[in-house]
């Protein structure tokens, strides 16, 4: 035993916790205070690894990056939390549905929980918009960074996709006729809408085989109208299909950025 | 496949794809000299046949009656592209019957034509809403007959209201205006209203059918069914 009494509790305590098992089996290195450290913390770590071990000094200028690409991914976080408790609360039926949100603003402890939601998913795009804008600005989708760009461009498109299905559920008159007119888009898809370029080329003689009750549109509202199955559809595509997706995605564009060389610097 | 034979296949004789002892038995005895397996029977002895080494006798049975195994080229020959094939086509069609799986057999909505009660019931110079919620059409009733316009708005969708005091149909979403006739004379919408098929039933009610559409821009309202002449 080294001799204790000079030096100070708290070191001692540190000392002797860090030198638990229980310590020992979660952190497999020294505190980072050399280069070497530094690099197997973050190499050590799942959610340290996705990032880059070292970057550049420009890189963490705020003046550089807006910060709006960490920005988004916090509000991604948000939006997943004040989303899993609302879904306590919100039952996705026509009967329900609308009611369940006044609720949520009046009767629910914490009634901003759901304004929270909302205006987080208005800060969110606007924020991925940003960090879309700066990396063209910084020509960071230059090579080596094109397929990173790629992944941020169908991330651009998940996010557009959640703040579209999430619109429906309070199921009011602004919700449904939004999604009515937003939804009506889909008749026009190339073959597989049914006002669609080439569409009538899926015919079997005079039968038509896509038609407005078997074209995407109908796929994706599960019915010819804006009802219960496009309600349904609405909240499940928006609570658990595109998040996981965008979850995924978000882990490789993460990823990338490290493979890639880390943030790219000034021009 | 005698070229592949190595040094330790070379003490089996000549057919030396003859099957050897079942799994599990004993190690070769003098018993069983009939089935020209060496009483050495190598575990490494068979590395060309089905089922080599040590499972040397699953790949082929005695009582098959087959003078020689099946070599391992010439099953993976032909398994390899049969069972790709085999693979790829069970993938395809569960996916097709995945894609499948998104379209409803029965919905759970208005139907698309139903009956609308008899003639009389409805006032010359009137737009009928009786019908709009339920199935979203109008039944107009003019001097020479009847027909059913489709409560859809053509420029986004949106259902438009009738106003009578005004005398139009007018769309909350984005003010279209259209005439009773269903002719748009204002607002953004680019086409008149679409009317549906419009018949008399054998029980003498008349009959709406959403499902077949009679567009204007089309010259469709001139055809027999977009008007129901009394």
């Amino acid at each position: 035993m080294p001799d204790t009494s000079k030096t100070p509790f708290l070191s001692r305590t540190w000392d002797y916790i860090t030198e638990t098992q229980i310590w020992r089996s979660i952190f497999r290195h020294g505190m980072p205070a050399n280069n070497r450290n530094r690099v197997l913390v973050v190499m050590s770590n799942v959610f340290l690894h996705l990032h880059p071990v070292k970057i550049r000094k420009s890189g963490i200028r705020l003046k550089f990056t807006w910060c709006m690409g960490g920005l988004t991914f916090f509000l991604f976080l948000v939006e997943t939390f004040t989303g899993l408790l609302l879904m306590f609360y919100y039952r996705p039926t026509v009967a329900y549905a609308y009611m369940d949100i006044i609720d949520l603003a009046e009767q629910v402890p914490l009634g901003i929980m759901r304004e929270i939601h909302r205006w987080g998913a208005h800060a969110m795009v606007i924020t991925v918009w940003l960090h879309m804008f700066r990396v063209f600005m910084t020509g960071s989708y230059k090579p080596p960074r094109e397929f990173n760009w790629n992944v941020g461009v169908i991330l651009l498109v998940l996010t557009l996709l959640l703040s579209f299905t999430g619109y429906l559920l309070p199921w009011d008159q602004l919700a449904i006729w939004a999604i009515t007119v937003g939804s009506n888009m889909a008749r026009a898809t190339p073959v597989l809408g049914h006002e669609g370029p080439g569409s009538q080329l899926l015919a079997l003689g005079d039968v038509k085989m896509v038609h407005a009750g078997s074209d995407a549109r109908f796929a994706l509202l599960g019915g010819r109208f804006v009802g219960e199955g496009a309600l349904l559809r609405f909240y499940v595509l928006h609570c658990v299909g595109i998040p996981l997706v965008a979850g995924i995605l978000m882990a490789v564009h993460f990823w990338r950025v490290r493979k890639d060389g880390g943030i790219s610097g000034p021009l | 496949m005698a070229d592949e034979k190595d040094a330790a296949a070379g003490a089996t004789p000549p057919g030396g794809a003859k099957p050897g002892p079942p799994v599990g038995s004993p190690p070769m005895t003098p018993l069983e000299p009939a089935t020209g397996a060496t009483p050495a029977a190598q575990p490494y002895g068979r590395s060309n046949t089905i089922g080599p080494g040590v499972a040397s006798a699953t790949g082929a049975r005695p009582a098959a009656g087959e003078s020689a195994g099946v070599s391992r080229r010439s099953f993976m020959k032909w398994s390899l592209p049969v069972g790709w094939v085999a693979f790829s086509a069970a993938c395809a069609s569960s996916l097709v019957a995945t894609a499948r799986f998104l379209f409803p057999n029965v919905l759970f909505e208005p139907p698309q034509s139903f009956k609308a009660g008899f003639p009389g019931e409805y006032n010359v110079g009137e737009v009928d809403v009786r019908w709009k919620d339920a199935y979203g059409v109008w039944i107009v009733r003019n001097a020479e007959g009847f027909y059913a316009l489709i409560a859809v708005c053509t420029h986004l969708g949106c259902s438009p209201n009738w106003l009578p005091a005004e005398n139009k149909f007018k769309c909350p979403c984005h003010g279209s205006g259209f005439y009773m006739t269903g002719v748009n004379f204002e607002g953004p919408a680019p086409r008149p209203l679409e009317r549906a098929r419009i018949v008399l039933a054998d029980d003498g009610q008349i009959l709406v059918d959403k499902s077949v559409k009679f567009q204007s821009e089309k010259g469709e309202w001139t055809k027999s069914e977009a008007f129901l002449k009394v």
